[in-house]
């Protein structure tokens, strides 16, 4: 029931958004149905804690312990968000832009956005997708500044370039499926369990296919291109869902059917994982050594977080499976934090431009505060999550005896630390050069800022036990062997 | 291709097939978007037909319902939805700017056709259904050539058209190799298709109030410069 109602509430709102007598309460609405998914999203992470399945409609809307956990991601994300658009969207809401519009998009991508990891159908997966894919293109463009929609053109080409490739790749699993005999019905479970009598070759043509599509939607090199334009050009509330879950969503079905492909034991698939993630990582490390826009910054990160998870399931080993997931929950958390810093300095010093911001802790201590907090944080400096993970992962990666991957990976992570905190030194200290007219921050900001930083912080140092037992059942569905 | 025990449908879905590459030809081949718009209903028709070829020789009611819904969402409302979004300037024009010239854009679709029989060849061969012989390899080309023109395309329209003949050429190979999808499967994917169509055309429409263009594709403000290392 309560699995059903995830996905129904944001729907529901989002109508709601859109009758003109309501229009007027578009925040609080969006506020409320945010707030009301995030308890159910954790009610059903702790049932399936319990039962391990969650059922909504029987063999449409299931969840499992990896779906559960994205779920609860995406909802959590999504609640924070709501609560930052509203002091931000107010601030800088001009002529044509209607706030209601804004908010019935973003109750649409919330819907998107929880329906993927619940859906058991491959197929309707592939609509859920896209559906995230042109909700996200409107709020990119929202702003309708010429680079708004320069941003928003440029993603939606890029992006749904991939659409039929991959939907040719969800065909191709189909027929993989269906001359493996059939029988059982085809959901991701089922798919798993027939796994192993499916002709590894066209398992294989169909990863790939997918692999590319999706790729493109979680901004893995080479068709990450659109990433940072989006993420420069969004409001940023917007931005911290783009980039904490929108871009990990797409990663969670190549995720799954990655899971599928692994069943078969003919279809090796693992290095081609390594290598391409290992691309990603590096074209990220080196891109973000030359960023000029702090917002930018944040985005190449992103770009090199996938490629670090697409890595960690290359290497398919139980352990580095469990530092994937806990990288795509400590990515989730903490870039969303990003985000929302990046949208305070934004709204307190409207320059996007990191040479132009100086000595920001005597500007806004708050900000200034916030910032160091979260770039730490986000590069993956102890005793934040990230580190956590990402120690988990390199670790694993020797275990499995992929010592060169391990090594490239680890020199790479290291630029990419010295790169964004190099950068965000240059904002944070010194004296401040020119006079900025300093705005005082809205109330909902400050608030989202705090919420966001507190499991941050939390998560650092002490993992609760239900959370890490998550991770652990998520981690089982990936069907990664050995140590 | 077509052996002596080819039924009249089969026969006839090879034609179809043959057609479809054409189009996909055709609408690399056409300067005036008007012309590429028509190409990709005429596309549509084609896979429609292919679809209710192989629904009647096969007997298979999915096949026919999938070449309804593909008419109802290919032929007719992505059209209409089209003419309702976008003004008529967009399709008087004529394309002159395209990043390669048309002999040359034709030899390359030429070289994708080839590629895509080449890759899917071992596959479909293995395979005994003349059914995916055929439509496996035409489909992966169509989807090759949409690619291609959407990145050698500049103007709004004839680039929107790219993905949705890339999307025609994957149902092309899709009714060989997955015709048997839940029904609410391929409802969702025409919805998705019809969405894309909605959303680019909003999108394009207020490219060209505010930027003043329809030729979304030459945008090119951002991009990442060199550090200036002060």
């Amino acid at each position: 029931m309560a699995l059903t109602a995830v996905v129904a509430i944001p729907l529901v709102a989002a109508l709601l958004c859109w009758l003109a007598p309501l229009r007027k309460f578009a925040w609080v609405i969006t506020l409320i149905s945010t707030w009301t998914v995030l308890p159910l999203a954790v009610l059903v992470s702790a049932e399936v804690l319990s039962k391990g399945r969650v059922i909504g409609l029987p063999g449409w809307i299931e969840a499992d312990a990896f779906g559960a956990l994205v779920l609860t991601l995406v909802s959590f994300v999504a609640a924070l968000a709501s609560v930052f658009a509203g002091g931000y969207m107010r601030r800088r809401e001009h002529e044509h832009s209607r706030l209601w519009w804004f908010y019935c998009n973003y109750n649409l991508f919330a819907f998107a956005l929880l329906s993927v990891p619940v859906l058991t159908e491959p197929n309707l997966v592939w609509v859920g997708v896209e559906l995230i894919t042109l909700f996200a293109v409107l709020l990119v463009g929202f702003e309708k500044t010429n680079g708004a929609l320069e941003a928003a053109w440029k993603y939606a080409i890029l992006t749904m370039m991939g659409a039929p490739i991959s939907l040719l790749g969800f065909f191709a699993l189909f027929w993989a499926y269906r001359s493996a005999g059939g029988g059982i019905p085809e959901t991701w479970e089922g798919l798993r369990m027939l796994g192993p009598s499916m002709d590894p070759n066209l398992l294989k043509l169909s990863f790939l296919l997918v692999f590319v599509g999706f790729g493109a939607k979680s901004g893995l090199a080479p068709v990450h291109t659109w990433l940072p334009d989006a993420h420069s050009q969004a409001p940023s509330p917007v931005c911290a869902v783009l980039s904490g879950v929108k871009t990990t969503v797409p990663l969670y079905a190549i995720l799954r059917l990655l899971s599928i492909v692994l069943a078969s034991p003919a279809a090796r698939v693992g290095n081609w994982m390594i290598v391409l993630g290992l691309i990603s990582v590096g074209i990220a490390a080196f891109l973000l050594l030359q960023v000029r826009d702090y917002k930018r910054m944040f985005a190449y990160s992103t770009v090199e977080h996938m490629g670090i998870i697409l890595t960690a399931a290359g290497f398919a080993t139980r352990g580095s499976d469990f530092g994937a997931v806990s990288q795509m929950l400590n990515h989730a958390i903490t870039k969303s934090l990003c985000f929302y810093v990046a949208g305070i300095i934004l709204l307190a010093l409207s320059t996007r431009e990191i040479n132009s911001v100086h000595g920001l802790f005597r500007v806004s201590p708050f900000a200034g505060s916030a910032l160091v907090l979260c770039s730490l944080a986000i590069a993956g400096a102890p005793p934040f999550p990230i580190f956590l993970s990402e120690y988990a992962i390199l670790s694993a990666g020797v275990r499995a005896e992929q010592h060169a991957a391990v090594a490239i990976l680890a020199v790479l992570i290291v630029i990419a630390f010295v790169a964004i905190l190099w950068h965000v030194n240059r904002m944070v200290f010194g004296k401040p050069t020119i006079p900025y007219s300093v705005e005082s921050l809205p109330v909902s900001c400050r608030l989202a800022v705090i919420l966001a930083a507190a499991p941050v912080v939390l998560l650092g140092v002490y993992i609760p036990v239900p959370v890490h037992n998550l991770l652990q059942l998520a981690a089982q569905q990936l069907g990664g062997h050995g140590p | 291709m077509a052996d002596p025990q080819t039924s009249i449908p089969e026969a006839l879905n090879t034609l179809c097939a043959g057609l479809v590459l054409i189009s996909a030809f055709a609408m690399v081949a056409t300067r005036q978007v008007q012309g590429v718009v028509r190409f990709f209903v005429i596309q549509s028709l084609l896979l429609s037909a292919s679809c209710f070829l192989l629904g009647y020789s096969r007997n298979s009611r999915h096949l026919w319902t999938l070449g309804a819904i593909t008419v109802a969402a290919k032929v007719i409302a992505i059209p209409w939805i089209l003419r309702r979004l976008l003004p008529g300037e967009f399709y008087e024009r004529r394309e002159i700017s395209q990043a390669v010239n048309i002999p040359a854009s034709l030899l390359i679709s030429l070289f994708l056709a080839i590629l895509a029989e080449f890759l899917v060849g071992p596959v479909a061969a293995a395979n005994t259904d003349p059914l995916i012989r055929i439509n496996l390899p035409i489909g992966l080309a169509g989807v090759l050539i949409g690619a291609y023109s959407l990145i050698a395309r500049r103007e709004a329209i004839p680039q929107l058209v790219g993905i949705l003949a890339m999307e025609n050429g994957a149902f092309f190979a899709g009714i060989a190799i997955a015709n048997e999808l839940p029904l609410i499967a391929e409802l969702g994917v025409a919805l998705g298709v019809m969405l894309i169509v909605v959303v680019i055309g909003l999108l394009s429409r207020n490219i060209r109030l505010k930027l003043g263009t329809t030729e979304a594709g030459t945008l090119s403000e951002l991009k990442e410069e060199a550090t200036s290392w002060r």
